[in-house]
C-alpha cells in the first residue's frame, strides 16, 4: 500500500539574529500508511511537537526554516498556498492537542465548536450541523450529547474534554489526524478509555493515526510502528513488537530498561539512563559529526564522538548507532 | 457560608456535606455560561452590591428627573429672587427644599436635572471611546507586523499626554464649546487606554492553545479572530469600560468646570454648578457642596462595580 504521508528529510530550524540556529527537528523521514498507527516517541525536547506541528504548517510565520518535503497523496504540504492549507487543515488532516481544557475556546458552548468545522469543510447548513455535532458527540461516548452541545468547556469533565477535542477533529473524517500526547493530561483510567477511543474510530474510519507520545505504554498498546526520536533525528525505527522484544538502539533500550516492573524484586532500583538532554553532543559539527547520545551512552566507543552514525536499514528496522545492542542481550 | 438545611444547631460542614454541594454546584452549573458565573460571583460581592446601588440610583434618578424635579431647572422664581442678597443666599424653604442658587432657581430641582447631563456625557463618551479603542485594538492584535506598530505608535503619543490635558486641548480648540465637543474631547482619550488594553489581550490569544487549535481545524481567519481572539480578550476591556465611565463623568465635569463645557447657563450640570458655586462659597457653601458629593458618588459607585466586575471576571478567582 503506498503511503498516505510521506515526510522527507525534514529540517526544522528556529532561527535568531546574532544567534547561531536551533535545529529542532534534523532530517526526519517517516511515512504513514492508510490505516495506520504510527508512534512518535522521544524525551521532552526531542522535536516530536515541532515535527506534528510542521506537518500541519503551524509553526509560527517567522523565526524558523522548514525545508524537506511533507507529501500527502504526492502533494507537497510545505508548497501549498497559506489559503489551500487552511482548506485542507480539518478537513483533510487534524490535530488532536495535549491539554483539551485549553484547547476549547473558553467562551462559546461546545456544540459551536463542532459545528463550525461541519459549516466550513462539508458546507453544512444549522440544523443538520447540530444534528450530526449530537452524533459525533455520541460516537465519541458522550453521554446525552443533545444536551451536552450547549455545555461550556468548563462544565465538562476532563476526559468528555478530550472526546469532544477527537470528535471535532474527526469531524470531517480527515485521512491523517496527528495526536500530540492526547493522554498526558488525563489519568490513568481516562486515558486508557481515550486511548481505546481512538484505536476503535481510527479502525473505522481508516484514518491514519500519528501518535506522539513519551509514554512507551501508549506506544506498546497501540501503534503499528515507532519511530524513536533522540535529538531531533529518528535514531531507530522499528515494528512495535520487534521493537519491544529486542530494542536495538541503546537509547531505546535504557528507555525499555527505565520502565519499573510490577512483578520485579521488592527494593529493586530503578533503571535511569544517566545524564540530561543537556549533555548532548551536536550531531553535525563543523570539526566533523558525533552520535548526540554519546555522553549519556553506556555502550559508547570512541567513535560515537568523532563520526555522525548513519541511519541504516535492516528488513523493517531503521538503526542510526555506531554499536548497537546485540539482538540476544536486548531479548533478554 | 451556608449552614447545613434541616438540622437546627449548625454543625461544621463534613465531608459528605462539601462534596454534597460541590455537586450541587455543578448540577447548578451545567449550561451556565462563563458570563453567568461572573454574574454569580458578583452578587456575593458587597462591594459591587454598594456599586451597583450607586449607580442604579443614579440611572433611575437621570431617567426619571424631570417627573423627580419638582420644579423647572431654567426658571427663577419671583419668591427666591426676593429674598436674595449679595451676602446672602437663601436656605431650604416650603418647596424648595434645598433653597435657591445663586439666581432664583430651584437648586434641588438643578441638582436632580443635572444628572441627566452627567449619564448621557459618561455614556456617550465611554461608548465612542469603546468603539474606537475596539476597532483600532482589535487590528493591530490580529493583524501584527507593521499595522500593530503605526497603531500603537499612535497611541502611544496619545497615552503619553496626561488625560484631562489632552482633553482640554481638545476642547480648546473647537471654536464654540458645547455638549458634543466635551463627549468627543473626553472619548477621544479613553480610545488608547481602550486599544492597548485589547491589543494585549488580542496578542496574548494568538498565542493561546484554543487558537492553535481552531487554526488547526481550518478555521478562517477572520473567524478566529471575531468567534475565538475577540470573545476571548474583551474582559478587561468591558471592565476598563467600567471604570472609564467614571473617570469620563469626572473628567466631563472638569471641562465644565473649567468653562469648556456647554455654555448654555440654563442648562444644569454638576461640574458648572461646582464652578458657578466658587463666587458665593463663604455665602452659601451648599451650592458647591451638593454638586462636589453628587460626582463623588457616581464616579465612586461607576469605580466600585468595574472593580467588582474585574474580580468576578478574573480566571483566578475561577474555581
Amino acid at each position: 500500500m503506498t503511503a498516505l504521508l510521506e515526510v522527507e528529510d525534514l529540517r526544522v530550524a528556529f532561527t535568531r539574529r546574532g544567534e547561531p540556529d536551533t535545529v529542532a527537528v534534523d532530517g526526519v523521514s517517516f511515512d504513514v500508511k492508510p490505516g495506520e498507527i504510527v508512534g512518535l516517541v522521544g524525551e521532552s525536547g526531542c522535536g516530536k511537537s515541532v515535527t506534528s506541528l510542521a506537518v500541519m504548517r503551524l509553526l509560527p510565520e517567522r523565526g524558523n526554516r522548514v525545508t524537506g518535503s511533507i507529501r500527502m497523496d504526492g502533494e507537497d504540504l510545505l508548497a501549498l498556498s497559506d489559503s489551500a492549507m487552511r482548506e485542507r487543515r480539518g478537513r483533510d488532516l487534524s490535530m488532536i492537542f495535549q491539554d483539551p481544557l485549553s484547547s476549547l475556546n473558553p467562551v462559546i458552548p461546545v456544540g459551536l465548536q463542532v459545528t463550525e468545522v461541519l459549516t466550513r469543510h462539508r458546507g453544512m447548513k444549522k440544523h443538520a450541523a447540530r444534528r450530526e455535532a449530537a452524533e459525533l458527540l455520541d460516537r465519541v461516548g458522550i453521554p446525552d450529547p443533545t444536551r451536552r452541545l450547549d455545555s461550556y468547556p468548563h462544565q465538562m469533565s476532563g476526559g468528555m474534554r478530550q472526546r469532544a477535542l477527537i470528535a471535532i477533529a474527526l469531524a470531517c473524517t480527515p485521512r491523517l489526524l496527528i495526536a500530540d500526547e492526547p493522554t498526558t493530561a488525563l489519568d490513568v483510567t481516562i486515558q486508557a478509555q481515550i486511548l481505546d477511543l481512538l484505536e476503535q474510530l481510527v479502525a473505522e474510519t481508516g484514518t491514519a493515526l500519528v501518535m506522539i507520545t513519551h509514554d512507551l505504554g501508549v506506544v506498546a498498546g497501540l501503534c503499528d510502528r515507532v519511530n524513536v526520536l533522540y535529538a531531533g533525528r529518528i535514531v531507530e525505527r522499528a515494528d512495535r513488537h520487534e521493537l519491544f522484544r529486542a530494542p536495538r538502539h541503546p537509547y531505546t533500550h535504557g528507555l525499555l530498561g527505565s520502565i519499573p516492573r510490577l512483578d520485579g524484586p521488592p527494593g529493586e532500583e530503578l533503571a535511569a539512563i544517566r545524564g540530561s538532554v543537556n549533555d548532548n553532543l551536536p550531531w553535525a559539527a563543523p570539526e566533523g559529526g558525533a552520535c548526540a547520545f554519546t555522553p549519556r551512552c553506556p555502550r559508547a566507543l570512541d567513535v560515537c564522538g568523532e563520526v555522525t552514525p548513519l541511519a541504516e536499514r535492516a528488513g523493517t528496522r531503521l538503526l542510526r548507532c555506531h554499536n548497537p545492542v546485540p539482538v540476544a542481550e536486548g531479548a533478554a | 457560608m451556608t449552614s447545613p438545611r434541616g438540622s437546627l444547631r449548625p454543625r461544621p460542614p463534613t465531608l459528605l456535606d462539601r462534596r454534597r454541594r460541590r455537586v450541587d454546584e455543578l448540577a447548578e452549573a451545567s449550561g451556565r455560561s462563563l458570563t453567568a458565573d461572573a454574574f454569580q460571583r458578583l452578587r456575593r460581592n458587597p462591594v459591587a452590591i454598594v456599586g451597583a446601588v450607586i449607580v442604579g440610583l443614579f440611572v433611575l434618578v437621570s431617567i426619571l428627573a424631570p417627573w423627580i424635579a419638582p420644579h423647572d431647572a431654567a426658571t427663577a422664581f419671583p419668591e427666591l429672587q426676593r429674598t436674595l442678597r449679595p451676602d446672602s443666599i437663601p436656605g431650604a424653604q416650603p418647596g424648595f427644599p434645598l433653597g435657591s442658587d445663586q439666581n432664583g432657581r430651584d437648586f434641588f430641582s438643578r441638582m436632580i436635572l443635572a444628572s441627566r447631563q452627567t449619564l448621557l456625557v459618561g455614556v456617550f463618551a465611554t461608548l465612542i471611546g469603546l468603539v474606537f479603542g475596539v476597532l483600532i485594538g482589535a487590528l493591530a492584535g490580529a493583524f501584527g507586523g507593521w499595522v500593530d506598530t503605526v497603531l500603537m505608535r499612535v497611541t502611544d503619543v496619545l497615552l503619553s499626554i496626561p488625560s484631562l490635558l489632552l482633553a482640554i486641548s481638545i476642547a480648546a480648540l473647537t471654536a464654540k464649546p458645547s455638549q458634543t465637543t466635551v463627549i468627543i474631547a473626553v472619548a477621544l482619550v479613553s480610545v488608547p487606554v481602550f486599544a492597548r488594553l485589547l491589543r494585549g489581550a488580542m496578542l496574548a490569544q494568538r498565542e493561546s492553545d484554543h487558537v492553535l487549535a481552531a487554526t488547526s481545524l481550518g478555521v478562517k481567519r477572520r473567524a478566529i479572530v471575531l468567534r475565538h481572539m475577540l470573545p476571548n480578550a474583551m474582559g478587561p476591556v468591558i471592565v476598563q469600560a467600567t471604570l472609564t465611565l467614571a473617570t469620563s463623568i469626572l473628567d466631563a465635569a472638569a471641562l465644565s468646570f473649567l468653562g469648556l463645557g456647554d455654555g448654555d447657563p440654563a442648562r444644569a450640570e454638576w461640574g458648572l454648578m461646582l464652578a458657578n458655586a466658587q463666587a458665593y462659597l463663604d455665602v452659601r457653601p451648599a451650592l458647591a457642596f451638593w454638586p462636589a458629593i453628587a460626582i463623588i458618588l457616581v464616579a465612586l459607585g461607576f469605580t466600585l462595580l468595574g472593580e467588582a466586575l474585574r474580580e468576578a471576571l478574573d480566571p483566578k478567582g475561577r474555581r
